[in-house]
C-alpha cells in the first residue's frame, strides 16, 4: 500500500516533464519573427524523428550564447578498411569532424560520411544529397540502445515473473498479477481465434514478445526521454519481415494451393489470380510495417506541433488551449500505443492462421 | 508534379474516412442490435478500420 500512494507524485511528474522537455529548447530565444519560429519548431520536430549517434536528453542555450547538451555518448562501430569503434564525443553534437586512425567522419543529416581532413566539408549536389563516401555503419545509436534497453527491461520482467509462478505454485504475484490478463487475453483472444486450437502454442512465444515489445517501445515514446523506435521505418520493417518469414514458412500444403492454384474458381481465373494472391503475400507484411510506422510518426508529429503552438501564439489563451489539447492527445496517444501493439499482434495471428489453416472440402 | 499527387493524396484519405466511418456506424449498430456481442464486434471494427487506415497512410507517403 504504501508503493502505491509513493508512485503518484512520480508518475505525475514524470508526465508533466514531458512537457518541460520541449519547452526547453525555445524558452530562451525571445524577439524571433514568427516564421523563425515556425521553422524552428519543424526543425525540432525534424530533430525528434531521427534517430542520432548520441543520446541527448535535453539542451538549451545560455544567455552568453553557449549551448548546453545533457546526455550521454554511445559508442561509434564503423567498417571502413579495418574495424573503428569510438565514442561519439568525438563528433561534438555533431558539429566537429572526428579523426580516428587516419580516417576523418564528419555527421550530415544523423548519417556518418567521410570527409577529407580536419576541415573537410560534405559536398552536395543538386538535390541536396551528400556524394561524399559512406562507411560501413554498425554503430550503437539512440535507437539500438533502446531496443536493448527493451529487451533487458522485458528479459529481466519476464524471468522474475515465471520465477514467482514457480515459486508461488502457479499464482500470480507483483507484475505477474497486471501481466497476467494481459498474457491471457493475447492467448485467448488473439491466438486461439485466430490461429486454431491446435497450432497455437507454436506461436504464442512469438505474438507475446511482438506485443510487449511494439507496446513497451510505444510508451517509452511517450515518455520526456524522447526515444521512439516505431517511427524509425527499419524497425517496423524488421517486424513485418519477421511476421512474414514466419507465415511463409509455416504455410502447409492447403496455403500454397491457395495462393497458386486457387480451388474452386475455372482456370483462366486461377492463373490471373496466381500472380495477385503472391504479391498479397508481400503486400500483408509490408502493410504491417507502414501502419505500425506511420501511426506513431504521425501521432508524434501532431502531438509535437500542438506543443510548438505554445512558442508561435505567444499569449495565455493559446499557450493554455495547446496545453490542454496536447494533454487529451497523449492520453490518446497511450490509447494508440497499446492499440497499434494489438492490431499488429492480431494480424500477424491471423497471417499464421492463414498459413496453418486446414483443408475445408465444402467450404469453396 | 506535386499537386496531382496531394490531391490524390487527399481522395484516398477521403476514402477512407469514409470507411471507416461506415466501419464505426455499422459497428454501433450492431452493438446496439446485440449488445451482448460488444466484445466480438469492436474487434472486427479495429482490424477492419485498420486495414483501411493502412492504405490511408500508404497515399499519404506516396506523396512524401
Amino acid at each position: 500500500m504504501r508503493r502505491k500512494i509513493s508512485l503518484k507524485p512520480i508518475t505525475l511528474l514524470l508526465f508533466l516533464l514531458t512537457f518541460v522537455s520541449f519547452g526547453q529548447d525555445d524558452a530562451e530565444h525571445v524577439g524571433y519573427e514568427d516564421t523563425d519560429r515556425a521553422s524552428e519548431v519543424k526543425e525540432y520536430i525534424q530533430h525528434h524523428l531521427k534517430d542520432s549517434y548520441d543520446f541527448n536528453l535535453f539542451s538549451y542555450t545560455t544567455d552568453s550564447g553557449e549551448e548546453k547538451h545533457f546526455g550521454f555518448p554511445l559508442p561509434v562501430i564503423l567498417w571502413d578498411n579495418g574495424l573503428k569503434v569510438f565514442s561519439s564525443s568525438k563528433f561534438h553534437h555533431g558539429e566537429e569532424v572526428a579523426e580516428v586512425d587516419g580516417g576523418f567522419y564528419k555527421v550530415h543529416h544523423s548519417k556518418i560520411y567521410k570527409v577529407e581532413g580536419t576541415n573537410g566539408e560534405i559536398i552536395e549536389d543538386e538535390h541536396h544529397h551528400a556524394i561524399n563516401e559512406k562507411p560501413l555503419d554498425f554503430s550503437i545509436t539512440k535507437n539500438v540502445f533502446l531496443i536493448f534497453l527493451v529487451f533487458g527491461i522485458m528479459f529481466f520482467m519476464f524471468s522474475r515473473m515465471a520465477k514467482a509462478y514457480k515459486n508461488n505454485n502457479g499464482m500470480p504475484k507483483g507484475t505477474g498479477r497486471f501481466l497476467e490478463p494481459i498474457v491471457l487475453y493475447v492467448r485467448d483472444e488473439i491466438a486461439i481465434p485466430n490461429i486454431g486450437e491446435k497450432h497455437y502454442k507454436r506461436y504464442m512465444s512469438y505474438l507475446l514478445t511482438v506485443f510487449f515489445f511494439v507496446w513497451i517501445v510505444n510508451l517509452f515514446g511517450l515518455t520526456p526521454i524522447g526515444m521512439n523506435l516505431t517511427n524509425n521505418i527499419a524497425v517496423t520493417l524488421c517486424l513485418a519481415l519477421i511476421t512474414y518469414l514466419i507465415t511463409t514458412f509455416s504455410g502447409n500444403k492447403n496455403y500454397w494451393k491457395h495462393i497458386f492454384w486457387m480451388p474452386g474458381v475455372p482456370v483462366p481465373m486461377k492463373i490471373i489470380l496466381a500472380p495477385i494472391e503472391l504479391l498479397g503475400t508481400i503486400i500483408k507484411p509490408f502493410a504491417l510495417m507502414i501502419r505500425l510506422y506511420a501511426n506513431i510518426t504521425a501521432g508524434h508529429v501532431v502531438l509535437m506541433s500542438i506543443i510548438g503552438m505554445i512558442f508561435l501564439f505567444q499569449n495565455w489563451i493559446g499557450s493554455s488551449l495547446s496545453l490542454l489539447l496536447a494533454f487529451v492527445l497523449a492520453i490518446l496517444e497511450l490509447l494508440v500505443a497499446a492499440l497499434q501493439a494489438y492490431i499488429f499482434t492480431v494480424l500477424s495471428a491471423l497471417y499464421f492462421g492463414m498459413a496453418v489453416e486446414e483443408h475445408h472440402d465444402e467450404a469453396h | 508534379m506535386e499537386i496531382p499527387a496531394i490531391v490524390g493524396a487527399g481522395l484516398v484519405v477521403i476514402g477512407a474516412g469514409i470507411g471507416i466511418g461506415r466501419i464505426g456506424g455499422s459497428a454501433m449498430e450492431a452493438i446496439a442490435r446485440q449488445p451482448e456481442a460488444t466484445g466480438k464486434i469492436q474487434t472486427a471494427m479495429l482490424i477492419a478500420a485498420a486495414l483501411i487506415e493502412g492504405i490511408g497512410f500508404a497515399a499519404l507517403f506516396a506523396v512524401n
